[in-house]
């Protein structure tokens, strides 16, 4: 091309926008590549962009029309490096919004900002990947079961510019199925599912040539209306990620039966674009995965990982068609270490931003970053513009509630899935406030059931019923006091008739008498406890109905020991005697009927007494 | 010196006998609530079977709208088009105690979900059971019983059959409220308190908030009083304790919509108003007894009797030309049915056709109280000596529950914590009997009963070694320590006592060493076996939510969970306000968990609108369009069995759809679809069975499944294999068919007749179709 031909195409220029031309750039090359195999429409842009004036140009603007700027989803330029070279480098230029004046309407403007001017014929190369959802339209928009889903889309076969466009193509890349038709113009190839149009020479600024390609495509839609995830800290070592779906189908809309025979029997035909699965990639070492919906837990879904990444495969409760809604929670727990750091003296969480699953499309997605409570500082940094607000949770045992950074976000495709910081400062110690909370609560519940057990509730401490019963407490003790020593006599008792029983068997008769002797000892020093409590309760008013039979007892056990001692002792003499067994039991018999007798009363007295 | 030393030693271990049985409690409580939970290990935290799904939607109101909404509150998603009362038919107790459980929560931000907190009720309740099971037994037959039987109740399969976590239903929360009852009863008969007496109607509100059952509380307190006083024990402490209860309950349970006016108005409390009467009268004449000597007494009764006959003769009178001038005699259906047996079958097929009024098979008394059936007449025996108050209470007791519980099987529930307090009444005495025994055949046994413990408990681990499974030695170990506690708290009066005395007294009683630990062992295994069936009972039997099935196959588990993908599918894929029919049996769920209008569920408070569904679905497909129509209907939601043999089905229960509907529609007759008395869907089944509309939803190409339409529930090929619908669509069909929505198609430009008919013609015309339909049938 020559110097002329480059001056008349300016001239040209010029004329037809009248004077608008913001600076003397042209496009040298524009490479288009539409990828219509999703239902996200990516549009992927060479440009060569070259600088014709004299002025040095650092912006160069990309036009859009107003219908597909509402399904702009996401934009971005990087610089083309030749091929090969990764397209998401780190370094894109920015974008931004730009009005300029006198321009056509129903257009919206882009500006690129290139990191170097560019002087007097110098040219710049790079990439523009503008990515659209909604755009693909189902036409039938209703189609049944056995049908298969066919979709349009519409562009220019000319690379809309403000600019003049020296060599263009446009490939349309579609999925691997029949095309029904698609608009033809000049230089039109079909190559596979691929459609080319171009290369078109020499087209001035704003050429627009509309084309139409319908096509089939069992992809399904699978659109979530609002996608709310919840990612909440917890400095004891856990993030946890709650993902609330509001899912559809986008595509054609089922009409008439659904059966599930023929669904059964031939899934690839009826109900080829049916949404059956859907898998969500999460980050490694992810744990305690659940997929439920406010119905209780979906069993149809699968986990697998290894250390790169976990893979949760699911499937809605039912196989989506198109039209058809479901909504599905998930949720994960993350280790803290793997997404909290620290700089500067504050703590980040770096976390991505979109969903999980491919090939979602989400209308509203609404991030949720739960802070521990007590942070302070909160600021949030993400790669793209967000809408921020603030608000506080209530959670597990809070006081003042944690703060909440809420982010939201429209038309998010998988391009979102960067990452993204929140920025916060946090005191460790205030880790220790909720435990403590527990242990002081537990501490003074038992604070109080102590305070109660001690304290005396009762209401008047001057009154003559409770002086009364305060005397009646005094006399039981005593009585038991009485019952407790009448019990010991009764087990020396015993042991006296178990040294009786030893001296039978043995004939040893000085361990039987030290037996008694200690016998003796111990009654007495009985005898002797028993007289102030005897006394207690003869001067005690409340103690005269129990006082005889306490007293009867007393006297009873008195006859009994002296009972027991005498056949004791009988029973002793005769073995010292050397008596025989017949002998003994004659001397004894007497005594031994008293005894029992005598036992028979003081049991039933210490039952009768035990009653009271 | 030594006095005060004993008495030290004696408080010490009074104490700690205290702390031991207050954590023998504890563990008691948890294990009551941690066997309950292997539904939620098994499967899921979810709400099971049909019930507790609508009290978990009446929970999520009250806790989204307040208490004041949840009493007017009307609800227009069920019963379309008539819409239910919810605040004034429903039993509050469950709903209320879980609402207040959940907001109790929540205000400590402990931001559990109302799912959660319905789930967790049931076993919650169950550990507050077993407590109140042991405060009853302890004032019956003391601590050791207490604790036998607060273990026993534990883990009775047929009360934990309904408290299983997810098992939301009244009877969770009732089953407590009546052992408290009965104990707050039995303690002011006791004490004669009016303190309990009064804390014994708030417990009895509380009851009648809850529960029906309260009918029987309330029928078998005045049994036990006019039991007393026939036998001669009226005593002012039964005064305290009747009275207050009768007029402080009555007028507390007409607090309750549901119960209303129904407390002083139907038969069923019509004994404790007499009962009332009678105490009264009683009580005036022991005064007079006291007041006058006796020569004038014998003057003043027959004074009275005179009188108070003829008094009592025109009350009666009154009385009896009331309640005779009600059809049923002032008594609901439930009730009657009760008194006798066949009542529900002949007269009331909606209440017969549940499968859980049904009498009981032998069977599942084994399956439900297992040894405690055994056990049960050892623990009356036991009561009788000596006969108190309170043990009178506990035979009259288990002698109405075995009754009822022989009448219908859900009544088991009751049955249940009797037999427990029985057995664990026996089962105490059998262990004190064989270790006292064992103790007195110790040698030096009287003098070193320290030693003894040990010894005997030393023995008691033998057996426990022998048997030593984790699980099932729980009970055991709980006797065990109960027992030792005991023995520990009667040492205070008397260290040496018991040894002394019952060598002399209750030589009697004492049996042969090596018999003693024979039994004892025996008595362990028989504990054991207990333990291991109630472990089984809990994990197999009785923990499948019933919305989820599974089933073991070569690969491993397979899970069935179509009735929520249907639930599901409906409440996204559905407009809100759109009509769906089904059988009562998937009203609650289909309310609950589709959020859909349904025309019938559970509550089956309106025959006719059942029988109209019930016609609808054995009338033909035009006839029964037309009803669904009429209705509004827009949706038909079928349960069909036959792909995977899942035998609860619709076509099973269509008999009763057929009967129901027969009742009010007439021209619905069952013979009709009966081929000589039997029921069947095969080719040998009649043309009104093959051209009903429940067989075509379910059948609808079936056949093309497997080419021969086998059904599996049924182990036949269905009669009819090829049929179009003409006024339904299939819209959805779940995973393993189990259930099945139809749309109504709407009406076609070209329609014979006219396309609106009120009902008793629509229904007219069902008659003419049906007749026509014999004679050509369709297609």
């Amino acid at each position: 091309m020559g110097m002329g031909s480059r001056l008349d195409l300016f001239l040209l220029t010029i004329a037809i926008l009248s004077g608008t031309v913001l600076s003397d750039l042209i496009l040298f090359k524009v490479d288009r590549r539409v990828d219509l195999t999703s239902q996200v429409v990516r549009v992927t842009s060479t440009l060569k962009v070259e600088n014709d004036g004299t002025n040095s140009v650092s912006e160069v603007l990309l036009a859009f029309p107003d219908n597909q700027v509402k399904h702009l989803a996401y934009l971005t330029v990087t610089p083309n490096e030749g091929k090969g070279k990764s397209k998401h480098s780190a370094n894109s230029f920015p974008v931004e919004v730009v009005h300029p004046k006198d321009m056509p309407p129903a257009l919206t403007f882009y500006s690129v900002s290139l990191p170097k001017a560019l002087g007097k014929g110098e040219s710049s190369t790079f990439d523009v990947l503008a990515v659209f959802t909604h755009t693909l339209r189902p036409f039938p928009e209703k189609i049944t079961q056995a049908d298969i889903q066919l979709l349009v889309f519409q562009d220019s076969a000319y690379f809309l510019s403000p600019y003049a466009v020296r060599v263009q193509s446009l490939s349309v890349k579609l999925p691997d199925a029949r095309i029904e038709s698609y608009t033809k113009l000049e230089n039109t190839k079909i190559h596979g599912s691929e459609i080319k149009y171009g290369p078109y020479e020499n087209l001035p600024p704003f050429s627009y040539s509309p084309i139409v390609v319908h096509f089939e495509s069992k992809q399904p839609f699978a659109v979530a209306q609002e996608l709310v995830r919840e990612i909440e800290i917890s400095h004891w070592g856990n993030v946890q990620v709650t993902e609330l779906y509001n899912l559809n189908h986008g595509g054609a809309e089922i009409k008439g039966e659904f059966s599930r025979l023929d669904y059964q029997a031939r899934p690839h035909i009826r109900g080829a674009s049916a949404l059956r699965n859907l898998v969500a990639r999460l980050p490694p070492r992810a744990r305690s995965v659940y997929y439920r919906d406010e119905i209780g837990n979906i069993s149809t879904s699968h986990l697998w990982g290894d250390s790169k990444k976990t893979e949760l495969e699911i499937e809605p409760r039912y196989p989506m068609f198109g039209g058809w809604r479901t909504s599905f929670t998930i949720g994960y727990s993350l280790p803290l270490q793997d997404f909290l750091f620290q700089s500067e003296g504050k703590r980040f969480l770096n976390i991505t931003f979109g969903c999980p699953i491919n090939d979602v499309v989400i209308d509203t997605l609404i991030v949720k970053v739960v802070l521990p409570e007590g942070s302070s500082d909160i600021s949030v940094s993400t790669p793209f513009p967000v809408k921020q607000s603030h608000e506080t949770k209530l959670s597990h045992l809070d006081v003042a509630g944690r703060p909440v950074v809420v982010l939201e976000k429209n038309n998010v495709v998988p391009e979102h899935n960067q990452y993204f910081q929140v920025y916060y400062k946090f005191n460790s110690l205030a880790l220790l406030r909720e435990p403590l909370m527990l242990i002081s609560g537990v501490f003074f519940l038992f604070v109080a059931c102590i305070v109660y057990m001690h304290a005396d509730l009762s209401i008047s401490k001057s009154s003559a019923s409770y002086l009364a019963k305060l005397q009646w407490d005094e006399v039981q003790g005593a009585v038991q006091q009485v019952q407790s020593i009448i019990n010991r006599c009764l087990a020396i008792h015993d042991k006296l008739e178990v040294s009786l029983r030893d001296l039978s068997r043995t004939g040893d008769a000085q361990s039987c008498k030290a037996a008694r002797k200690a016998a003796d000892a111990s009654l007495k020093e009985l005898t002797k406890e028993l007289k102030p409590l005897l006394g207690f309760l003869q001067s005690s008013q409340q103690a005269a109905q129990i006082l005889p039979k306490v007293e009867n007892l007393v006297a009873k056990e008195k006859d009994l020991q002296d009972r027991l001692l005498a056949k004791h002792s009988t029973v002793v003499d005769c073995y010292e005697k050397k008596y025989g067994g017949k002998e003994i039991e004659n001397r004894v018999a007497q005594h031994q009927q008293k005894i029992n007798a005598l036992r028979q009363e003081v049991d039933d007295l210490l039952d009768f007494i035990d009653e009271i | 010196m030594a006095a005060l030393e004993t008495s030290r030693g004696t408080t010490l271990r009074n104490a700690f006998g205290n702390v031991f049985s207050f954590f023998i409690l504890i563990l008691i409580g948890v294990l009551a609530f941690s066997i309950r939970l292997f539904s939620v290990i098994k499967y899921e935290s979810v709400i099971h079977e049909f019930d507790p799904y609508f009290n978990y939607r009446v929970t999520q109101f009250l806790t989204k709208s307040g208490i004041y909404e949840f009493w007017n509150w009307f609800d227009d998603r069920t019963w379309y088009p008539l819409g239910r009362v919810i605040g004034g038919t429903v039993y509050p107790g469950l709903t209320l105690t879980a609402g207040t459980i959940w907001w109790l929560l929540n205000s400590l931000n402990i931001p559990l979900s109302v799912e959660t907190v319905c789930v967790f009720t049931a076993p919650i309740f169950s550990a507050f059971a077993s407590w109140a099971t042991y405060l009853l037994t302890k004032e019956v037959k003391g601590t050791g019983a207490g604790l036998t039987a607060a273990a026993l109740l534990a883990m009775v399969p047929s009360y934990i059959s309904r408290s299983v976590a997810g098992s939301y239903d009244n009877e969770a929360v009732a089953i407590f409220a009546l052992i408290f009852t009965f104990y707050l009863y039995i303690k002011t008969l006791n004490t004669g308190s009016l303190f309990y007496a009064t804390l014994n109607a708030i417990a009895y509100f509380y009851m009648v908030c809850s529960w029906g059952g309260y009918t029987f509380i309330i029928n078998l307190i005045p049994m036990h009083v006019l039991l007393c006083i026939v036998t001669g024990r009226y005593s002012s402490r039964l005064y305290v304790a009747y009275a207050p209860l009768v007029v402080l309950g009555t007028l507390l349970a007409s607090l309750v919509p549901v119960v209303g006016f129904n407390a002083v108005m139907t038969s069923e409390h019509f004994a404790s108003f007499l009962v009332f009467i009678i105490i009264h009268v009683v009580a005036l004449v022991y005064y007079i007894k006291g007041v006058l000597s006796e020569k004038m007494f014998k003057v003043a009764v027959t004074l009275i009797l005179s009188l108070g006959a003829i008094v009592c003769c025109a009350v009666i009178a009154v009385l009896i030309a009331l309640v005779a001038s009600s059809p049923t005699m002032g008594w609901s259906g439930r009730s009657l049915s009760l008194l006798d047996p066949t009542y529900a079958s002949k007269y009331i097929p909606i209440i017969a056709s549940v499968s859980e009024h049904q009498p009981p098979t032998w069977p599942s008394y084994f399956m439900d109280i297992n040894v405690l059936a055994f056990l049960v007449p050892a623990g009356i025996i036991a009561c009788f000596s000596p006969l108190s108050d309170a043990s009178s209470f506990v035979v009259l007791y288990i002698v109405t529950s075995v009754y009822f519980s022989g009448v219908m099987v859900r009544l088991m529930l009751v049955l249940a914590p009797a037999a427990c307090i029985m057995s664990g009444i026996a089962l105490s005495e059998a262990f004190e009997v064989f270790t006292r025994s064992i103790k007195f055949q110790l040698p030096g046994s009287s003098v070193h009963s320290q030693v003894d413990v040990g010894v005997k408990s030393s023995e008691n681990s033998l057996p426990q070694n022998d048997v030593a499974k984790t699980d099932k030695t729980e009970d055991t170990l709980k006797e065990r320590p109960s027992r030792k506690n005991r023995k520990k708290e009667k040492e205070p009066v008397a260290v040496e006592k018991p040894s002394v005395r019952s060598k002399i007294e209750k030589k009697l009683l004492v049996l042969p060493l090596e018999a003693s630990i024979i039994s004892i062992f025996l008595l362990v295994l028989l504990g054991a076996f207990y333990v291991v069936h109630c472990v089984w009972a809990a994990a197999e039997a009785y923990s499948a939510p019933s919305i989820v099935l599974t089933s073991h196959s070569h690969d491993g588990l397979h899970v069935f969970d179509d009735f929520r993908e249907a639930y599901a599918w409906l409440s996204h894929n559905t407009e809100v306000d759109d009509k769906v029919a089904s059988w009562w049996d998937y009203g609650y769920q289909t309310t609950a968990m589709a959020n859909r209008t349904v025309i019938v569920d559970n509550n089956t408070w309106n025959n006719t609108h059942i029988a109209t569904v019930g016609t609808a679905m054995s009338s033909p497909e035009k006839a029964a369009w037309e009803i669904f129509n009429s209705l509004d209907v827009k949706y038909v939601l079928v349960v069909f069995g036959g792909l995977v043999g899942y035998p609860s089905d619709d076509i099973n229960k269509f008999l009763w759809m057929v009967r129901i509907g027969g009742g009010v529609f007439p021209h619905i007759k069952e013979p009709d679809y009966l081929k000589d008395g039997q029921y069947r869907i095969d080719s040998e089944a009649t043309p009104t069975m093959l051209n009903c509309l429940m067989y075509k939803l379910s059948y609808y190409r079936f056949v093309e499944t497997d080419g021969k339409a086998f059904d599996r529930v049924r182990r036949t090929e269905i009669g009819k294999k090829h049929f179009k619908l003409t006024h339904f669509e299939e819209v959805f069909t779940t995973h393993h068919w189990m259930v099945r929505i139809y749309k109504l198609k709407p009406p076609k430009n070209r329609i014979r007749g006219k396309t609106k008919k009120s009902k008793s013609k629509s229904s007219g015309t069902t008659t003419k179709r049906s007749r026509s339909g014999k004679k050509n049938p369709w297609h």
